[in-house]
């Protein structure tokens, strides 16, 4: 679908003024998306951002692309519609980590479990940001917040295992911090044909400032995010030192590479057909503060809705013919009275 | 096992005749009145039929619980409904017999499967005696038929297990009911073959059934003679016999094909609705894309996601479904974009009679949304006008840029009745110009897309779809600003869109037919206001009043929101109106509130039609009070 245009940021930002919070990490997002775009090539009149409720959801409200701010948790459901009726679109969805794993948590697996062809930018915040402060579906058990002034006791979802479990053919983490890394997920997301999903740690520095700061401030990175890339050791550190090795169990584990030995070391693969070693990377860290893995977790080819559905249309079409609305209205008995 | 009543003339043609199958939900009796309705249809029968069965798959055998049946109407006139009294039950067990028995004309005739009227049946069925033969039933013409036995017999030699060939019966009922009624048996035998063609044993055994039921009829004595029902004098034309969930597909495929657009449907399975689904899944080759989603909500979502992306976008679904998509509903009001969303309604609240019918939805079309969020909503009156119901609705919708309900229910949904076919080349075209050109100028000078610049007199705004080349503009449930659309939270704003789009729906009282009044006189006091499935009541009804010489007057609403321009001018023509509906006063109560008249509601929640003769009698009633 590329053209031979020069696109630049200017094509893809609508007029209306941007009206998150002075620091929200929401910002880096969105332009690290405008300047994509351009990149990809795809012409703003063949995007369409989708959203649910939520300060991320605004995001449609930016691009000057066509969008749909839907209603709360559905944005996938809309998506869904969009991409199906219409393949030749490039469908993007955005949402939270309340928008999408709470009250729209069956839309979103669904969607991927369909592996419709959109794009899902999941802003994970750990917070309920627009309604002032109550913990998430994603905040760790004993946050304290408006609705739980004792702590939450609530468990938390991990995005990545979800959708792992939903047998997502694409899988990523990235964070706001990075607009580098931002960029490659979301290109690599993009291009993936069926539903990809992108969970991007962003700081609601109103609500719940610094959440993430543990694993992606400047001087903790190379100690605490282990970026995957396929076919390579996992390993992190400054100088490598830390790596990743299965147990028996097919478990992860950080481990010194001095101790267990480099060849020891797992190496990652994200086209293994079986979800299992990507769903125990997605459990080395069980929040924000133990070395967290970002990058591409998984993404295997399987085949995508719209195309099958289209597929089967015109395969009916090819055996059955051009429609004929009389021949269908009067099939089955029909008797003539005279 | 001869009939009590033996005084029977030796031929007899009959003007028409109600026969209602009833059995256990396994014996087949829905298949059996579908075959029967079929070869009445090509005979040229009128007719409408009535199908009442379970919600359980698998309800206990042999126990009223599980009883299924189906009522067919067939006559040499037209027809309105699916008769009240059936003149013939055939009951397969005792609790087919004590379920329905109550319903048959006094003098009717059963037709009972005697070996089924053993004593564990009975028991189940809670009869004390064997009713065949306690003289309990001497009210009525009885025939007691040893079908199991009899099918078993015929059977034999086909090589099906007396297991199977049991499975059989409910051919020999039709074989013999086919006989009573000098049917011929040569389409069923065809059906037979086109349906178990493929085991031979299965289709051996019921064409081994369907023959003997036959020849009994004509051999066995009992029955004095044959009936026949001559062939209706219907309009000229070519007819089939349609049920109104196949009316309500065909009429979304034509709504489609006629607007020029591809269709989308996005449904959850959900009785009584799914027929749709499976209908409209079947039809790829007229380009429809049909998703099953997750659940409700999804399916109004991706309904209304099609519609954004320029398809004919649908949802059906049945009440409990139509809750589920309330906040979508109003989504897609306040984004005004077309939309048709078909409740097939049920008997509520909550999960309520899944196979039973009810129009109690009305409210819930009205007003089941929060703020104000007003849609049109367009209801069916018969089977086969769901066809028309559902053509008229998305003329609307595309017109008016608006979602829009249409409601159909239960007993529209199964009940059939023959549809004159109407030809393609007549039907009307609904189709609607997408936007492609910048309709305003932005604050820069630069033409600009203005997605709420309405239309002046419909005041629709346009439809420009994705990958039109720049008229990106975004589409959502906050507050829009009058003409660009963007976010507005000012009040002056507010009130005025909300007036707006208030006006937009009040406004299609101008481009709907005046309502019509069926008053052949001219002089009747009584005016029957219906809605829905009363239709073929209410007329049949008032037909037999006014063969009586009385006058009434009868008028059907298929516009509900908003009603035909000229409602208020009809009613006042009228000193006394009567409203009735299955449900408890909702059409009556819109009705009082908007025309400050006292109309009566007469209502009926029991899961089943009106009959004619209770709309007759409340008539009468108000007519001489
Ligand atoms: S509340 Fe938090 S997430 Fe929402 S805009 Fe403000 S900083 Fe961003």
């Amino acid at each position: 679908m590329a053209e031979p245009v020069t696109l630049s940021r200017k094509d893809f930002s609508s007029d209306q003024e941007v009206r998150w919070c002075p620091g929200c990490g929401d910002y880096s997002v969105l332009t690290a998306v405008q300047l994509l775009l351009p990149e990809i090539g795809i012409l703003p009149q063949n995007q369409v951002f989708v959203s649910g409720i939520g300060c991320s959801s605004r995001f449609p409200y930016y691009m000057n692309t066509y969008g749909v701010h839907s209603i709360h948790g559905r944005a996938p459901a809309f998506a869904t519609g969009i991409a199906a009726a219409r393949p030749d679109l490039d469908v993007w969805v955005v949402t939270g980590d309340g928008d999408g794993l709470s009250i729209g948590g069956n839309h979103l697996i669904h969607a991927l479990r369909r592996n419709i062809n959109i794009t899902i930018l999941m802003f994970n915040n750990q917070i309920y940001g627009l309604t002032k402060g109550q913990y998430s579906p994603t905040s760790e058990v004993g946050k304290v917040t408006k609705s739980t002034p004792f702590g939450s006791i609530d468990h938390p979802f991990n995005p990545i295992s979800v959708a792992l479990g939903a047998e997502a053919s694409f899988v990523a983490r990235t964070h706001d911090m990075d607009r580098k890394h931002m960029t490659e997920v979301f290109r690599r997301a993009n291009a993936h044909q069926g539903a990809s999903f992108v969970e991007i740690y962003q700081n609601c520095n109103v609500f719940n400032d610094g959440a993430f700061d543990a694993v992606v401030a400047k001087d903790s990175r190379a100690d605490m995010l282990i970026d995957l890339h396929h076919g390579e050791k996992i390993v992190f550190g400054a100088d490598g030192e830390h790596g990743v090795m299965l147990d028996e169990f097919g478990e992860a584990h950080v481990v010194s590479v001095a101790d267990v030995g480099l060849e020891k070391i797992l190496v990652h693969d994200e086209q293994r057909p079986e979800p299992s070693l990507a769903f125990a990377l997605s459990r080395l860290a069980s929040g924000p503060y133990e070395p967290t893995p970002v990058g591409i977790f998984r993404a295997i080819q399987r085949p995508s809705y719209e195309i099958e559905l289209s597929r089967q249309l015109a395969a009916v079409q090819e055996r059955g013919g051009a429609p004929d609305l009389d021949g269908l209205l009067g099939s089955g008995n029909v008797w003539e009275v005279v | 096992m001869s009939p009590d009543n033996a005084e029977q003339q030796a031929t007899e043609v009959l003007e028409r005749v109600v026969i209602r199958f009833a059995g256990d939900s396994g014996d087949g009796m829905q298949l059996v009145g579908d075959r029967f309705t079929d070869v009445s249809a090509a005979f040229g029968n009128d007719l409408a039929t009535l199908p009442d069965y379970p919600a359980e798959i698998r309800a206990p055998a042999g126990t009223i619980a599980g009883v299924s049946s189906f009522q067919v109407h067939i006559a040499g006139r037209d027809i309105v409904t699916p008769g009240d009294a059936p003149n013939l039950l055939v009951a397969m067990n005792p609790a087919a017999l004590k379920a329905n028995i109550n319903d048959l004309m006094p003098g009717g005739a059963i037709i009972a499967n005697s070996d089924a009227f053993e004593t564990r049946n009975l028991d189940k069925a809670g009869y004390l005696g064997n009713p065949l033969e306690d003289g309990s039933l001497s009210a009525y013409r009885l025939y007691s038929i040893p079908m199991t036995s009899l099918t078993l017999e015929a059977a034999k030699g086909t090589g099906a297990k007396p297991r199977d060939a049991e499975r059989s019966k409910n051919f020999f009922a039709l074989g013999l009911i086919a006989w009573m009624y000098t049917r011929p048996t040569e389409a069923i035998t065809g059906w037979i073959a086109e349906k178990f063609g493929k085991n031979q044993i299965v289709h051996d055994a019921n064409v081994a059934a369907l023959k003997a039921g036959y020849n009994f009829g004509e051999t066995a004595e009992i029955f004095e003679h044959a009936y026949t029902v001559p062939s209706a004098h219907l309009p000229a034309g070519r007819y089939r016999n349609i049920t109104g969930n196949l009316a309500t597909a065909y009429g979304l495929i034509a709504a489609g094909h006629q607007a020029k657009l591809p269709l989308f449907l996005a449904s959850y399975p959900i009785t009584p609705a799914s027929d749709i689904l499976h209908e409209l899944s079947k039809h790829k080759r007229f380009g429809i894309r049909t998703v099953q989603a997750e659940d409700e909500i999804s399916a109004a979502g991706m309904a209304i996601g099609a519609a954004y992306a320029g398809h004919l976008a649908v949802t059906t679904t049945s009440g409990p479904g139509v809750d589920l998509k309330s906040e979508a509903m109003g989504l897609a009001v306040s984004i005004e974009l077309p939309l048709l969303l078909i409740d097939v309604q049920r008997g509520g609240p909550s999960t309520g009679l899944p196979t039973k019918t009810e129009q109690a939805d009305l409210m819930l079309a009205m007003y089941g949304r929060h703020g104000e969020a007003p849609l049109p909503i367009v209801a069916a009156y018969s089977p086969s006008h769901c066809f028309d119901a559902v053509l008229e609705g998305a003329r609307i919708a595309l017109k008016y840029q608006t979602p829009v309900m249409i409601l159909t229910d239960g007993y529209l949904a199964n009940g059939s009745e023959p549809w004159l076919l109407p030809a393609a080349a007549d039907l009307p075209d609904i189709s609607v110009k997408f936007q492609t050109e910048p309709n305003g100028t932005g604050p820069d000078g630069e033409p600009k897309y203005m997605p709420y610049l309405r239309d002046p007199i419909t005041l629709a705004r346009p439809w420009a779809i994705p990958g039109t080349p720049g008229l990106m503009h975004r589409v959502g449930g906050i507050e829009k600003q009058d003409v660009t659309g963007n976010i507005n939270y000012e009040p002056s704003n507010h009130e005025k869109m909300t007036h707006l789009r208030a006006a937009k729906i009040a406004g299609i009282a101008n481009d709907i037919p005046p309502l019509a009044v069926d008053d052949p006189s001219g002089e009747a006091e009584l005016l029957v206001l219906g809605w829905g499935s009363t239709w073929g009541a209410i007329q049949a009804g008032a037909r037999r009043l006014r063969a009586d010489g009385v006058n009434v007057a009868h008028a059907h609403l298929m516009h509900l929101n908003p009603f035909p321009a000229n409602l208020g001018e009809v009613l006042a023509k009228y000193p006394k109106v009567l409203i009735p509906e299955m449900n408890l006063g909702q059409l009556s109560r819109l009705v009082r509130a908007e025309y400050l008249v006292d109309a009566k509601s007469l209502t009926k929640v029991q899961g089943l039609p009106f009959r004619a003769a209770e709309i007759e009698a409340k008539m009468l009633e108000m007519i001489n009070g």
